[in-house]
């Protein structure tokens, strides 16, 4: 807690009035123990847990700790490092379930990470094969298929919805100048967001289903579902990235006789890449994971399909679905469950690989700030 | 943040990516495949099926069976639902459609729009035992009659050792634990044969009408999906649920009041069932929809089940979509084909008698002339 | 800051090909805005159509036996039960964990926190649900029972608890988990964005590090935070999966603790399979309001947002 021992911009050098009444350096961990053993006491007394005594260490640290420099230091200080212990206290608080649910899909994921898990599909397997299974080496069958699903509609409907929600973006912030039509197009984004994920499915299926024949399925109608899932969010946070960016830079540029368009590819897309990036990563990463439109849309397989315009085809959050809801096996279901998990873990494996793109798009782009 | 070196790994995590894609295969169990496979009965194409997922398991093992015999066929079948399988299949978006319940009163006519004037027909090809499956420790099975059944799950019997329970089970050692029902927030085809089961079994305590969802005042712990459902029970002790007997595994299960004894689900016991059950009358020729005699008093017949059947049309627009839907029920119904059902998914095999005339259904499917 | 420009000097693009290049640009962008009016258009016509039917029918056909309003009612408000929960816990971590990531933490731990962050919103809802029943509900059934005996006399808490911690309390809990990151990420991406100079002005004057965020960062960021929040709302609102597993549903209740409640996502997704003829268009109908509850919830950020327009940087 060393950062919060110090203002920044005040250097505590010369032994002055400036010095005066700054909390000595012991002072935050003193507080820390007292409300660990303090917090033990309280926990022993009311029925002694680990949970219980991290919850009444924190609180009386949260009290103590701002209470004590206030009084040395003034109110303002205190405020200061109350806020300081709250943002890691938030911190930590908000780490322990993340831990816990990466934990809990690696820990069931590893073992079932096995070549057959990646390089084949479920073509041919039957629950007479799961019941054979007795070790997780030996379960066969593999997820590749879901890969190749999840891989090609996912890209689909990133062509998509990308070009469709940043454009719209630019029109809302750098065209509309606050028209009907730009106040409406915000207002029904919006909206947009709440479409249930199931809605959007139906409604795709719905569409192609007129289009060309009932119940037609394949992943290209699973990409315009994800699609109309996907633009308001690629939009909304593109918006947001675009309005903060100064109108210094675009005067600037105006000064200097660069046109409209080009000023928005030159100045203002460069200044605010890193947050569309970032930005279309999380739209990609909220789609990527839907279940239940691709339920309706994609149907379902057990072998290898590469084209998204024909046949049917099964992505992982599907194939995690129904490896859980209806094992191959139901008198065996462990070979499945270690399937889904290791598909699970698949599919956070293939989110960040997409991070990591996108973030060197990002730094590809974006200019050199002297900023942070 | 070194970009030369993120850029690394990214590159080198980009071509493994590559390389994985690039050699997948759908030879997943491993023994060949393409080389010894025969072109028996000459039949191709893709045949489409939706339907309940209750038969999803039985599916992959005749998709498998009858892929590996006849290479030229597709059969693709997605575990949607009995209903949304029964409505694409009426509306002409699958072949067939999987269901837990036969075409209603109200589907037949619809049916004659997508078939043509001999309508669709049912086809029992999947019978599960439904188990009364709950969790006390060290009580492996307990005697159960149908109305005791229905005051458990109502939620008027709260104990374990309750006097009804301890009456049927003198030798069991009941404990004093409360009995939490668990049981299905989904509509499902379970729950309609069992609410089915308990309201003709016992009408005088089970008083709703059978229905795929769940009755609302008797609202009690639930989950989706049999998966869900076994695994709350196993999580909780004294929990109680009903769900397909081939997934309770470890769980305790009842032995449900036949006539005077008291009989264990097996997959004979519901054959057997099945085997007394008359068809509903008043449908078509070939149609085998099967009215389950919930009150049986036959010995040896477990009345608590569920047939799954695959609805089918009578007659099909292309002669090559009829011969493929022949061949394909043709061996499901086959005695290979339902014993590779019941290797796959613990499913009961249909009787002789019973797959004698599915056989012949199935033989009376033509193409429109 | 400092931005490096590189443009041609003025006058060697020709001006009508520059102009050419506005007027494609400024279409292009237009008919984009326009494409996502007709889908949204689409959408609306089609759950209309499809949703009809329930409301022509007599009251005795819908299920409950009471008309659709008796139906979706308690699925109302069990909807706004769970997103409000998720909002209340979600929103000041989710908030606090962005400003540690921008302002706090050193860079070499905040670049991998924000990433990993990032990740978690890729994890499919089937996995947060079956984290959420099998590891969070059973912790927290300790928890409900202390809370069902010691605050009780609460309605929200009065028991007797959960003995499987399938509650909605727990669904809450989930929700706000997965939408932390969709908050995070999002506030952190706009805290970056603060003018330096904004915030070295601040410090210059005495401010602490605390006066210097309320001061500068917070103001700046206001509208892009209210932005991530209805994002994250929208997700709340119609996730289905999660709460599908996590919650044991039944009838309207105040008690947290108790199974029971369902939200309207959770009811589609359950039933939808199963469901056919009148009670395929209940369920769309229900959809239909799910989309009227996010309308109206936007309007209100919307009118919100409007009040702090001033900080906005293209103003």
């Amino acid at each position: 807690m060393s950062t919060s021992t110090t203002n920044p911009g005040l250097s505590p050098v010369r032994q002055s009035k400036l010095t005066r009444g700054q909390r000595p350096k012991w002072l935050i961990p003193v507080v820390g123990l007292v409300a660990v053993v303090a917090g033990a006491a309280l926990a022993a007394l009311i029925g002694f847990s680990v949970a219980l005594w991290a919850l009444f260490a924190a609180v009386i640290f949260l009290i103590a700790g701002p209470v004590a420099v206030g009084l040395i230091e003034g109110s303002r200080a205190g405020a200061d490092s109350l806020m300081t212990f709250l943002v890691y206290a938030a911190f930590l608080l908000a780490v322990i379930p993340l831990i816990s649910v990466i934990w809990t899909v690696l820990a069931n994921g590893v073992p079932g990470l096995t070549s057959n898990m990646l390089l084949t599909s479920m073509n041919g397997i039957t629950g007479f094969q799961d019941n054979k299974a007795d070790a997780p080496g030996d379960v066969m069958g593999g997820a590749y298929h879901a890969i190749v699903g999840t891989v090609s509609i996912t890209f689909w409907a990133t062509l998509m919805s990308v070009p469709v929600g940043l454009l719209t973006a630019i029109y809302l912030v750098e065209y509309s100048q606050g028209g009907w039509l730009g106040k409406a197009i915000t207002f029904f984004v919006d909206v947009m967001t709440g479409i249930p994920s199931i809605v959007a499915g139906l409604f795709a299926a719905a569409l192609f289903g007129m289009i060309f024949g009932p119940s037609t399925r394949t992943g290209f109608v699973a990409a315009v579902a994800l699609t109309v899932l996907m633009i308001p969010t690629v939009v909304k946070n593109t918006e947001e990235m675009l309005r903060i960016v100064p109108n210094e830079l675009r005067e600037a540029s105006y000064a200097l006789g660069v046109r409209k368009w080009r000023t928005i590819i030159k100045v203002v897309i460069p200044t605010a890449i890193s947050g569309i990036a970032s930005g279309v990563t999380l739209a990609i990463a909220r789609v990527i994971g839907e279940t239940a439109p691709l339920l309706v849309t994609a149907g379902f397989a057990t072998a290898i399909n590469w084209n998204t315009f024909s046949g049917w085809m099964t992505t992982l959050p599907t194939f995690i679905f129904y490896q859980i809801m209806n094992p191959t096996s139901p008198t065996n279901p462990d070979a499945s469950l270690q399937r889904a998990w290791a598909a699970a873990l698949i599919l956070i494996i293939i989110v960040m690989l997409l991070n990591l793109v996108a973030r060197l798009v990002a730094k590809a782009f974006a200019p050199k700030t002297a900023g942070r | 943040m070194k970009v030369s070196h993120v850029g690394r790994s990214a590159a080198v995590l980009a071509i493994g990516a590559l390389a994985l894609t690039a050699c997948g295969s759908d030879n997943a169990t491993g023994n060949g495949g393409g080389g010894d496979k025969k072109e028996s009965s000459g039949v191709s194409g893709t045949l489409t099926g939706i339907g309940a997922s209750s038969q999803q398991a039985a599916m992959t093992a005749w998709q498998n069976g009858f892929q590996s015999s006849n290479s030229g066929a597709t059969i693709q079948y997605s575990p949607d639902g009995s209903g949304a399988g029964r409505k694409a299949f009426l509306a002409g978006g699958a072949n067939f459609a999987g269901s837990d319940a036969y075409l209603s009163e109200k589907e037949l006519p619809e049916a004659k729009k997508q078939c043509g004037d001999a309508g669709a027909m049912d086809l029992p090809v999947y019978v599960s035992p439904i188990s009364v499956a709950f969790n006390l420790p060290g009580v492996e099975s307990l005697n159960l009659d149908a109305p005791t059944i229905a005051k458990i799950f109502k939620g008027e019997i709260k104990k374990w050792n309750a006097e009804e329970i301890k009456k049927q089970n003198p030798d069991a050692k009941l404990p004093d634990t409360a009995v939490t029902v668990v049981h299905r927030s989904d509509d499902s085809g379970t729950t309609e044969n069992f609410t089915e089961y308990l309201s003709k079994a016992a009408p005088k305590d089970w008083t709703d009408e059978p229905d795929q969802a769940w009755p609302s005042k008797y609202a009690a712990e639930n989950n989706k999906g049999t998966s869900g459902v076994v695994s709350t029970t196993s999580g909780t002790e004294g929990a109680v649920t009903y769900a397909d007997s081939s997934a309770v595994g470890d769980l305790g299960t009842a032995a449900i009041k036949v006539g005077e004894n008291y009989v264990k689900h097996s997959p004979e016991a519901a054959a057997k069932a099945v085997e007394v059950s008359k068809q509903v009358e008043g449908r078509g020729e070939h149609d085998m929809a099967i009215d389950i005699a919930r009150d049986t008093q036959e010995a040896d017949a477990y009345p608590l089940v569920l047939i799954s059947y695959h609805v089918v049309c009578s007659q099909y627009d292309s002669k090559e979509t009829a011969d493929l839907v022949k061949a394909f029920e043709t061996y499901v119904v086959s005695e290979d084909g339902q014993k590779a059902a019941a290797d796959s998914s613990g499913s009961a095999p249909l009787s002789q008698s019973l797959r004698d005339k599915a056989k012949a259904a199935v033989d009376s499917i033509s193409a429109k002339g | 800051m400092s931005t490096t420009v590189s443009t041609r000097k003025p006058g060697t693009e020709s001006s009508a090909a520059g102009r050419a290049g506005d007027s494609i640009f400024s279409g292009l962008s237009l008919a984009a805005g326009i494409l996502i009016f007709a889908v949204l258009a689409a959408v609306a016509l089609f759950l209309l159509l499809q949703a009809a039917p329930t409301f022509g029918a007599a009251p005795a056909d819908v299920t409950g036996g009471k008309g659709f309003f008796t139906y979706i009612w308690p699925l109302i408000v069990g909807t706004l039960i769970a997103s409000v929960i998720a909002l209340l816990i979600a929103t000041p971590i989710g908030i606090l964990v962005a400003l540690y990531i921008s302002h706090y933490a050193p860079a070499k731990i905040s670049n991998p926190v924000g990433y990993v962050i990032d990740l978690l919103a890729a994890i499919p809802s089937v996995i947060y649900g079956a984290w959420g029943a099998t590891v969070l509900a059973p912790a927290l059934v300790p928890l409900f029972t202390w809370l069902s005996e010691h605050a009780g006399f609460i309605p929200f808490f009065s028991g007797p608890a959960s003995q499987t911690g399938k509650t909605m309390f727990t669904a809450g809990v989930v929700l706000a988990i997965m939408i932390l990151p969709i908050i995070t990420s999002m506030s952190r991406e706009i805290f970056t964005q603060t003018p330096k100079l904004h915030e070295e002005a601040a410090l210059a004057l005495g401010a602490t590090r605390w006066e210097m965020i309320r001061m500068s960062v917070l103001p700046f960021a206001r509208p892009g935070i209210i932005s991530s929040i209805m994002l994250a709302l929208g997700r709340a609102l119609g996730e289905t999966m999660a709460v599908a597993l996590v919650l044991s549903s039944g009838p309207m209740i105040a008690s947290l603790l108790k199974s029971g409640n369902q939200t309207i996502a959770a009811e589609i997704a359950l039933n939808f399979p199963e469901a056919y003829g009148l009670r395929l268009s209940e369920l769309i109908a229900a959809g239909l309001v799910l989309f009227l509850i996010t309308l109206v919830v936007n309007m209100i950020a919307r009118a919100i947002i409007a009040r702090y327009k001033e900080f906005s940087g293209a103003n």
